[in-house]
């Protein structure tokens, strides 16, 4: 039998990964998959924490999350898509629309 | 023992699978050839005996193996060479929740004819079905040619477009045999509608069985809805392969065909069921029964679960030789506009029926 | 067995984001995350969640990343994007993974403290989790429904060419 701390380190690790993805990356789409990794740093927290607690709660939360995530990448897709048509690049230095 | 009769298991089912595909490129020749009036493949030959071009499948695997494999040399070479390895690896995989037969007792042992007895059997076939869009995906893109990646975005789009009608198509049946374990599914099957009819998913849900069945030749992406492919215009995500590489493709889909085949026969045609037999035999309903032995009853299981596979596997490869092509935005049209739709309305009515039923 | 399974797992997991952070090439970073999730499906199922396992492997390995591919062969940039190369961003992202990193695990070493002991088996098989799906938390179920439609309408309306813009 595994440990369930074993899947929390796991995912405090995952989780620091995609931090450092995201602040590193410098084009958007990227960035935008290191903040997929988060996310699924997150769901195997809350999967963890099902199994430890004994209750399904946890796994409701994902299958919430994993819908969420779906809306949210089509959403944020079609957003860096109409970005590239107008600039023609993904890099985040290229947009300083709030710099005037 | 339990490794060694997994192991059998295994193998036996992989053996019938290859078979079958192999098999399936000879009947794909000699059908079309028999639509087209012609003779097809009936050359190949061992010391002169051709038996209707049965030896043409080895002749033809022989001569593969032996070309060329070429990468190009502007694609990325590794992702080239992963991509049909990919596309045939999750397509080889689904064999293994799809159920042959029933439990076979030797000795005192029961086997299961069905290498994984998932709990979410049909979760794991449609996830590695799903998982199979990155064989085309990769290859088009690896090849650094415009041609395949336009052809391998087609088929990003089509498979995922249908995947969603492949899914919805699939609740009506989930919520008429509640369970997603395969082996409960066709069990459920087994039982009579009125004392008659055999309680199949095509009599339970027909909306259900005819928006699959059209999602699934989608999926295998062949001549009504080979867009990704294109043979006459050459925009294929695979026109940088030959040779193996090539050919792993084509098994690919050829496999295809066969696992959607074990689908639609599991799902809709009663698996391994033959109609109005049980365990002990058969119980007709006009009052009759013929009782036989435990070995007979599962033979003639995996004889109805293989006739009905080549059944549909015959009725895809005369679809394909059938009817001309879709244009791109019909392809989406009927994916998006008439499946999805037929699906939702699918699902409504079987939780109405069910409803009312209950 | 599990241990083992677990440890390759999770070093493919790993590596896999390492390997997206190193890499400069979008679509082989989108490759390393399919990866990663696809083995994140798997450890789902290591903890008795065979229903979210194969959700995550559907919807995440194979719908969602399908959609990050394809954007990538769209854009299709020719060089990759180099990383930044700023030494005070990678300070200030390593510092702030390593103090985030610091204070989740003291939460969840509170949190495991806290509920040690009352664990009981919690197979999520599809049919309890739909049945819990659709009485506790059918409210959350319906409002995501809508979000997903407003989700795709969305995309639509935001991505749709105009007819006069050519």
């Amino acid at each position: 039998m595994i440990p369930v701390s074993y899947f929390f380190g796991l995912s405090l690790l995952l989780f620091a990964l995609g931090i450092i993805a995201f602040f590193i990356k410098r084009d958007l789409i990227t960035m935008f998959m290191a903040v997929e990794v988060m996310l699924n740093a997150a769901n195997l927290a809350f999967i963890s924490l099902a199994k430890a607690s004994g209750s399904l709660s946890g796994q409701v939360i994902v299958f919430f999350i994993i819908t969420v995530a779906a809306a949210e990448a089509a959403i944020g897709l079609a957003i860096i898509l109409l970005v590239f048509r107008q600039k023609k690049t993904i890099k985040v230095e290229e947009f300083r629309l709030m710099k005037g | 023992m339990d490794i060694l009769i997994i192991v059998i298991k295994i193998v036996c089912a992989l053996v019938w699978f290859l078979t079958l595909t192999l098999y399936l490129t000879w009947l794909e020749r000699k059908e079309s050839a028999v639509i087209q009036d012609r003779i097809g493949a009936n050359r190949a030959n061992i010391f002169g005996l051709r038996l209707i071009g049965l030896f043409q499948p080895f002749a033809d695997a022989i001569k593969m193996i032996f070309k060329e494999d070429f990468v190009p040399p502007f694609a990325s070479k590794f992702l080239h060479t992963l991509a049909p390895f990919l596309s045939f690896f999750f397509v080889a995989v689904t064999i293994a929740a799809v159920p042959f037969g029933d439990r076979l007792e030797i000795g005192g042992r029961h086997i299961n004819l069905q290498i994984l007895d998932l709990n979410a059997g049909l979760l794991f076939i449609l996830a590695m079905l799903s998982l199979g869009i990155y064989g085309i995906i990769i290859s088009g893109w690896a090849s650094r040619n415009r041609f395949t990646l336009l052809g391998s975005m087609r088929g990003a789009a089509q498979l995922i477009s249908y995947e969603v009608a492949l899914g919805l198509s699939l609740i009506g049946v989930i919520m008429v045999y509640p369970s997603l374990r395969l082996q409960s599914i066709v069990a459920f099957q087994g039982e009579n509608l009125l004392g008659w009819i055999p309680k199949w998913g095509i009599f339970l849900q027909p909306f259900g069985f005819l928006v699959f069945f059209f999602a699934a030749l989608a999926e295998t992406k062949r001549v009504p809805f080979d867009l990704p492919e294109g043979e006459s215009e050459i925009i294929g995500f695979f026109t940088e392969y030959g040779g193996l590489k090539w050919g792993l493709f084509m098994m690919t889909d050829f496999m295809e065909i066969i696992v959607v085949s074990c689908l639609v026969t599991t799902l809709f045609f009663g698996g391994w069921q033959v109609p109005w037999m049980s365990a002990d035999g058969f119980h007709f309903p006009w009052g009759g029964t013929w009782l036989l032995p435990h070995g007979i009853v599962v033979l003639f299981q995996l004889l109805a679960f293989n006739l009905k596979v080549f059944f549909f596997c015959w009725l895809q490869i005369l679809i394909r030789w059938t009817y001309p092509r879709f244009r791109y935005d019909q392809l989406m049209d009927l994916g998006w506009k008439v499946l999805i739709p037929l699906s939702l309305i699918n699902i409504i009515g079987t939780g109405i029926v069910m409803g009312i039923l209950k | 067995m599990g241990t083992l399974l677990f440890f390759l797992l999770g070093l493919l997991c790993v590596g896999s984001v390492l390997g997206m952070i190193l890499s400069r090439n979008q679509a082989h970073n989108a490759l390393l995350l399919v990866l990663s999730f696809a083995s994140l499906g798997g450890l789902f199922g290591l903890l008795d969640a065979p229903f979210i396992a194969a959700v995550q492997i559907i919807i995440y390995a194979g719908a969602i990343m399908v959609l990050f591919i394809f954007v990538i062969m769209m854009v299709n940039l020719k060089e990759g994007i180099r990383p930044e190369r700023k030494v005070w961003t990678i300070r200030l992202s390593a510092g702030l993974a390593v103090f985030l990193l610091i204070e989740l695990g003291l939460a969840v070493k509170g949190t495991l403290a806290s509920i040690r002991g009352e664990a009981g088996p919690a197979i999520g098989s599809p049919t309890e989790l739909g049945r819990l799906l659709f009485t506790d938390y059918l409210y959350p179920f319906e409002i995501t429904s809508i979000l997903i439609i407003a989700a795709l309408v969305g995309a639509i309306v935001l991505v749709k060419k105009k007819k006069d813009e050519r």
